[in-house]
């Protein structure tokens, strides 16, 4: 996405940062598998764009970079939306959130960044005792009973553009959020004052719901408020209710690599100065290469393809796991699953795959020819 | 391809380290400089830069062994990627030298690298079993060198090749046709005088020997293989490998142009230590230096806890107070190349080196990870029948071996 926008001679602009020794800069490979630390490389890459005049303006397009707090909180401001501050260390979870940030200031909300199978994304966002059914979200979602799952971390990084446990509302003024859903709890319209993170998670902010509203609106989108704890019936003749807020274009991540030629013509040192969108370790479970193929040509590849073969499994698994098992912890446990077992699944996979080959290849060798 | 000490060959002063392909040691029984061996072979280190590109173009957490730097050199694996993100595929090229059934973790290592190869870039894959190498270099008999080569390749199967993207053949076998025609094409490129050179022959060697080194050539060159390849002569070609094998590399690299080839690219790997340590690599002839996959769960508890060298201190007390010495440490060393998990890894060498966590318990997870492996391995290989070895060895075409 950026690589195409990257003039080599922006690189040894005289007054850019110093990093660009050899053309970019790196953490540490030691650092890099921290999820915070790789997530937060984001960071170095606004370096490059904060290179003087003579670069085109377009360098300096907020929705490259992604949108920082404090440019959230100004936008507020011109809004003329009334909000406290309150800062504090950063927070992973809502338990700690809590702890500097007292409920009479405001409801605290819980924010859960969810993805469907169809590489949809959906941004749920509730107070912190409204209980959040997965299982049943997806049916109103119109997804079947385990349709969506949590969203993996660099999807975070490449469309909210917000690190580990940063979740918010806010995260749709990006321009990488544009499709991305977003449905509010209908108990916040109860509340004087919500607390929601402005893309950062060492501050909080507290806002009316006519706040973020207005703030919505004004980067064009319509608030939504859902009854997040309804559990309507959803059939033949009960249409699914949330089905309208199934966004309508799926996000492909990460993206794939077409550079244009010039970058391909450049010589092996100039090789790494192209890398300038640093990729959040992918889990083993993400679907390898190109992911657009398994959303057209799922059918004949499952059976062709280890890997597919073991992400169907593990789906139909996670599926069931949701409708069986209560409880909030059910996602975790299934992406832990996940996690753990791809590896194993996929050796065994492979060795299926072989030994069917095999006996085919056998049965080949001993074939009779047809008769005449 | 397999590496053993050469015992017959004269050690040359032990001032200068040496590593071809029939010996690898360290100067003054010290360890082996990798970088003074990048220098002197003229290959270049495998970057930050790079492995990071193969995150991208893979869309997959680089493979341990890249993240620690076991494969740690390369030669023109960045125009290799650059290809590739053109559009242009490659193929992998690999081998083993089938001089004994024992196989131990050091010779799974290139496989299990070629197969995440295989798997993050979809691409086709060749496996050479120099069993006419073995035959001549050990003086095995035809028959028992192919029996060996039969055997190793159920090992290697069980490392999970795909057996759509596959081909495995042995010299004995394949030899021959549009294969032995390049053989002659590479062989009239290299004098004598060069092969002497490059491969330390003399005039006491026989004549099987200095006409070895096109086998192992010629497979780099999609030509070579007519019912895999048809008409793809500049497909390129990608060869993970042990360093030592570099010079065989070198001269094919040097012969390919003047043949109107592509020069194959390689991605090269350490050694992987012995389990007493001292200076060299894994050897088969001791069995406590390695851990061999048919060891069982006890043996490999034994050989851990009994010969790895722990680079803890003499007494706890010591220990608590300097810590361990990582330099030196076998079972860190090991966990680096088989602990997945880049954090615990971290951790272990955090409080083990700081003295708070002891010998004991690293050389615990250590016989914890390699059990699993092994017995992962073990069940792979009994699943590997007679017939499955015929189909990776047929001489058949791939068809979606790009998928």
């Amino acid at each position: 996405m950026y690589s195409s926008l990257i003039d080599p001679n922006l690189l040894i602009a005289k007054d850019s940062q110093a990093l660009l020794v050899n053309g970019y800069r790196k953490p540490n490979l030691k650092t890099s598998n921290d999820p915070i630390r790789r997530i937060n490389n984001t960071k170095p890459t606004l370096f490059i764009f904060s290179a003087p005049a003579p670069c085109s303006p377009k360098f300096f397009d907020n929705d490259l970079m992604g949108f920082s707090k404090d440019q959230l909180l100004s936008q507020l401001q011109e809004l003329e939306i009334d909000y406290s501050k309150y800062e504090h260390p950063p927070v992973l979870t809502v338990e700690e959130q809590a702890k500097y940030v007292s409920s009479s200031e405001g409801a605290l909300s819980k924010n859960l960044f969810f993805k469907d199978k169809k590489h949809r994304y959906y941004i749920i966002s509730a107070m912190v005792d409204t209980k959040v059914d997965m299982k049943v979200l997806s049916q109103r979602l119109g997804l079947g009973k385990g349709g969506i799952r949590m969203a993996p971390e660099e999807a975070l990084a490449e469309l909210l553009q917000v690190s580990l446990g940063c979740v918010t509302p806010f995260a749709v003024v990006n321009e990488s959020a544009r499709d991305v859903s977003l449905l509010l709890d209908q108990k916040f319209k109860n509340q004087t004052r919500c607390i929601f993170h402005p893309l950062s998670n060492n501050v909080s902010i507290s806002l009316s719901t006519s706040g973020l509203d207005k703030f919505l609106q004004s980067v064009g989108r319509d608030p939504v408020y859902v009854d997040l704890e309804a559990n309507p019936v959803v059939g033949k003749d009960q249409p699914p209710d949330l089905a309208v807020y199934v966004p309508s274009n799926s996000v492909v991540i990460p993206e794939l690599p077409n550079n244009t030629p010039s970058a391909q013509a450049s010589p092996p040192k100039n090789v790494s100065a192209e890398k300038t969108k640093p990729v959040a370790s992918p889990k083993p479970s993400k679907s390898p290469g190109n992911v657009k193929s398994v959303v057209q040509n799922s059918g004949l590849s499952v059976f062709k393809n280890p890997e597919k073969f073991v992400e169907e499994i593990l789906d139909k698994t996670s599926e069931l796991l949701f409708s069986e098992v209560k409880g909030e912890n059910v996602e975790a446990l299934a992406e832990t699953l996940r996690k753990r077992l791809t590896s194993e699944f996929t050796h065994l996979a492979v060795m299926y795959k072989n030994t069917a080959y095999s006996e085919g290849f056998y049965a080949g060798t001993q074939c009779q020819p047809k008769r005449p | 391809m397999e590496v053993d000490k050469k015992e017959e060959i004269a050690s040359e002063s032990s001032e200068e380290q040496v590593v071809n392909p029939w010996e690898v040691s360290a100067k003054d029984g010290g360890k082996i400089d990798y970088d003074k061996l990048i220098d002197q072979f003229g290959c270049q280190r495998l970057d930050e830069s790079l492995i990071d590109r193969v995150e991208r173009l893979t869309s997959r957490q680089p493979h341990v062994f890249l993240r620690r730097g076991v494969f740690f050199a390369h030669r023109d694996f960045d125009l290799v990627l650059d290809a590739y993100e053109r559009g242009d595929k490659f193929y992998l090229y690999t081998g083993r030298g089938p001089s004994s059934e024992a196989l131990h973790l050091g010779h799974l290592i290139p496989f299990m690298f070629t197969k995440y190869l295989q798997e993050a870039f979809k691409v086709p894959l060749v496996i050479q079993l120099t069993d006419d190498e073995k035959c001549m270099w050990k003086n095995l008999s035809v028959e028992e060198s192919q029996r060996l080569a039969r055997e190793n390749a159920k090992d290697i199967i069980a490392c999970g090749f795909d057996v759509t993207k596959t081909f495995i053949f042995s010299d004995f076998d394949y030899v021959g046709g549009a294969f032995y025609k390049n053989m002659v094409k590479v062989a009239k490129c290299v004098t004598l005088n060069k092969a002497m050179g490059i491969f330390g022959f003399s005039g006491e060697d026989h004549i099987g020997k200095l006409s070895f080194p096109p086998v192992q050539a010629v497979p780099s060159f999609p030509s070579s293989f007519p019912h895999l390849f048809p008409g793809k002569d500049k497909l390129r070609c990608l060869i993970p490998c042990a360093i030592d094998q570099d010079p065989y590399f070198r001269m094919t690299r040097d012969v390919a142009p003047r043949l109107g080839y592509s020069k194959p690219a390689l991605i090269e790997s350490s050694f992987f230590p012995a389990l007493q340590a001292k200076n060299g690599k894994m050897s088969a002839s001791d069995p406590n230096s390695a851990i061999y996959v048919t060891d069982t769960a006890k043996d490999i508890k034994n050989k851990i806890n009994r010969y790895a060298f722990s680079g803890g201190q003499d007494s706890i007390e010591k220990h608590r107070e300097i810590g361990a010495n990582l330099e030196v440490d076998i079972p860190v060393k090991y966990l680096s190349f088989f602990l997945e998990d880049d954090a615990e890894l971290e951790h272990i060498k955090k409080e083990y080196g700081e003295g708070r966590m002891l010998t004991g318990e690293v050389k615990k997870r250590l016989t914890e990870v390699l059990t699993g492996m092994v017995e992962r391995h073990r069940m792979a290989r009994a699943a590997v029948t007679d017939e499955m070895v015929d189909a990776f060895m047929a001489v058949r075409p791939l068809p979606n071996m790009f998928e």
